[in-house]
């Protein structure tokens, strides 16, 4: 990582955020940028904020969503029919990252088309922490780590259940924030239970990194919450929150943090 | 000649195109059909195996044919490489024998694919019965409204057909459907793929799948006319057949190849599938190539009357042909390909799928030359009521 005071900065707020939530693990929602408009969303970065958040994921909607179910896939489509542009998400980013560090989930297609470092360098511009780019696996996020600590974000990894060790170990040593890693086989989504082998999944992803790790995809409930916090650094809801910005708007999600961070207390 | 002899490894990338962009779930998949692949195609076995079902079950080596009447509307003698009489009545079951057959050397009893005009879907399902194999085929519904037979079709072949919602309800979201079942299924599925396009080492296998189609024009046409052709002609939708076809000629500097994209209602209007002719990189289902977009990398839909060139993206090598000059691109408006199906048809009594009835009136349009070589992807039976509803 280079030695500039805003790379600095930035690595220390997601850092920070982990270190400092005074509670189990970190609470960390995902909300979609532009659902179900721009202003909406904007104000559930904020209602997630009120209700104890500790970072926040904001998706970039995309109109090919390869990892996503069909809950975050729909919102994504509404909120690209409903007018949403990336200039439009990053002006809620700028908002939501006065209160909380926001980390943007972004496919790689949007990424790139740009360019890797003009991405990077809007996407810092708008007070991002930093990416997350789900179709963007190890071997080809080079250039894009590059540009991101040259702009002060952290690029953070995925891995799955199905990684190798050989990989794990690569991926740990480069990770940057923390390393996300997915519960299951599967897009996101609610599911009734956690995969039972998620603590070993955990465990493997602990001994080859010194970044926090968080764990997503599938985590629905209060309880799911609490189990993840058993065994990880941080606890990513996203589908569940995204049907509840569409069913209730913020107020809903709101109520739905607040009772998520309860669990984590 | 055999279908899957030596070569040069599976390539990752094309130039800057190609690539892996998937969720991290599928990579370890993708580095065990890679090494799968390696070992397949070097064992006689598997290649005998492949060799004798082309033969005697799909009905390779196709002929090549002089056309008669058709060769004299464009004004020199043009070749078609008859892909079109092939069992399921296009070049599709090339790949999809040759990937079940994989499939089940890898040991997995469930294959999933995606289909537009059904095509694929159909030659996955024929694939998948004659194994033995579980199959899901997913397929958008609108797609599956206007291809009906042909989702009778995958029914009667015992072919689960998984309608897809999303968006425009086409191919595009059938391939995004797909890939979101793998995702989840990996570990007992494969994904057969059914054109050059998708993560590597898709695009390779596909490519070397196809291969014989080039392998068996090249020899044909040197035993029948006695030299090469001085243009190698075919549609490019994904690019399966195209690319099958270039690969045998890359080498040949004196021959011409020729890419013919869908230009839907004119490149101009922005309805068209002409990635290729028009469009800039990017990343569609899971490589990086020429991909149809907006300026915030959202992908747009594509517009053809051929089905099965109505997607936005292409192969990735075929973008790398493009840059390095190999290959030309060009596109060919919906009326004009509809107006050379009418006319191929009564010239030679062979109906021929929309996909290729572009390849064939670039041919009329584009005057050059002594001797052409087309590859007649597929038969239009499934074409009918779509070009006898324009009427």
């Amino acid at each position: 990582m280079s030695a500039d005071p805003a790379t600095a900065a930035a690595a220390t707020r997601i850092a920070a955020a982990f270190e400092g939530h005074g509670r189990r693990a970190a609470l960390m929602p995902y909300i979609m940028g532009g659902f179900p408009d721009l202003e909406a969303s904007r104000a559930v970065g904020e209602a997630c904020a009120d209700a104890g958040a500790d970072v926040i994921e904001l998706g970039v909607p995309f109109s090919d969503p390869l990892a996503d179910g069909p809950v975050i896939h729909d919102a994504g489509s509404r909120a690209l029919a409903a007018g949403a542009t990336l200039d439009g998400v990053l002006d809620v980013c700028e908002t939501v990252s006065r209160r909380l560090p926001v980390v943007l989930m972004v496919y790689a297609n949007v990424v790139l088309s740009d360019g890797p470092e003009a991405f990077a360098a809007r996407a810092a511009g708008a007070g991002a922490a930093g990416l997350i780019v789900p179709d963007l696996p190890h071997d080809e996020a080079g250039p894009l780590r590059a540009a991101c600590d040259d702009s002060g974000l952290d690029l953070i990894p995925l891995v799955a259940p199905t990684t190798t060790a050989e990989r794990l170990a690569e991926i740990g040593a480069e990770a940057r924030g923390f390393v996300y890693t997915v519960s299951l086989r599967g897009t996101t989504g609610e599911r009734a239970a956690l995969p039972p082998e998620l603590p070993d999944v955990v465990a493997r992803v602990r001994a080859v990194t010194d970044v926090p790790v968080a764990v997503g995809f599938g985590v629905s409930t209060a309880e799911h919450a609490r189990q993840v916090a058993e065994i990880a650094d941080g606890v990513i809801v996203g589908t569940r929150v995204v049907r509840a910005a569409g069913e209730g708007g913020p107020d809903a999600v709101r109520e739905l943090v607040t009772e998520l961070a309860r669990a984590l207390d | 000649m055999t279908a899957v002899g030596t070569r040069p490894g599976v390539e990752r990338r094309f130039g800057p195109y190609g690539g892996r962009y998937v969720p991290e779930t599928l990579i370890p998949a993708l580095d065990e059909l890679e090494r799968e692949w390696l070992t397949a195609r070097e064992d006689p076995a598997f290649g005998s195996e492949l060799d004798a079902l082309l033969r005697d079950y799909a009905g390779r080596p196709t002929p090549l044919y002089l056309a008669r009447r058709f060769s004299e509307a464009a004004g020199r003698p043009v070749y078609l490489k008859r892909e079109d009489l092939l069992l399921t009545g296009a070049h599709k079951i090339n790949n999809a024998l040759g990937q079940a057959l994989l499939a089940k050397r890898m040991g997995k009893r469930r294959v999933i694919a995606e289909t537009g005009a059904g095509q694929h879907g159909v030659a996955t399902a024929t694939a998948c019965a004659l194994l033995g194999l579980e199959c899901v085929v997913y397929m958008g519904t609108e797609d599956m409204r206007r291809q009906r037979p042909n989702v009778e079709r995958m029914r009667l072949l015992g072919t689960e057909v998984a309608g897809v919602d999303a968006g425009a309800r086409t191919l595009k979201e059938a391939v995004s459907a797909a890939i979101r079942d793998w995702v989840a299924s990996v570990e007992e599925t494969h994904y057969v793929i059914g054109s050059a396009v998708g993560p590597a080492p898709f695009p390779a296998i596909v490519r070397d799948l196809n291969r014989p189609i080039g392998d068996e024009a090249r020899a044909q046409v040197l035993e029948a006319a006695g030299r090469l052709p001085d243009r190698v002609i075919a549609c490019v939708g994904g690019g399966s057949n195209a690319i099958g076809t270039f690969a045998a000629f890359l080498a040949d500097d004196e021959v011409e190849l020729v890419g013919v994209e869908a230009g839907g209602d004119g490149v101009a209007s922005g309805r068209h599938g002409a990635p290729l002719t028009t469009g800039a990189r990017g990343i569609l289902h899971g490589s990086m190539s020429a991909v149809l977009q907006d300026v915030d990398g959202q992908i747009v839909e594509a517009h053809s009357v051929s089905a099965g060139l109505d997607y936005p993206g292409s192969g990735p090598e075929h973008a790398h042909l493009r840059d390095t000059g190999r290959v030309r691109y060009e596109a060919v408006d919906d009326a004009d390909a509809v107006a050379a199906f009418r006319r191929f048809s009564k010239l030679e009594g062979i109906i021929p799928a929309l996909e290729p009835a572009h390849a064939l009136a670039w041919v009329l349009a584009n005057p050059a030359g002594e001797l052409d070589l087309v590859t007649l992807s597929g038969r239009g039976d499934k074409d009918l009521s779509e070009v006898l509803a324009l009427d």
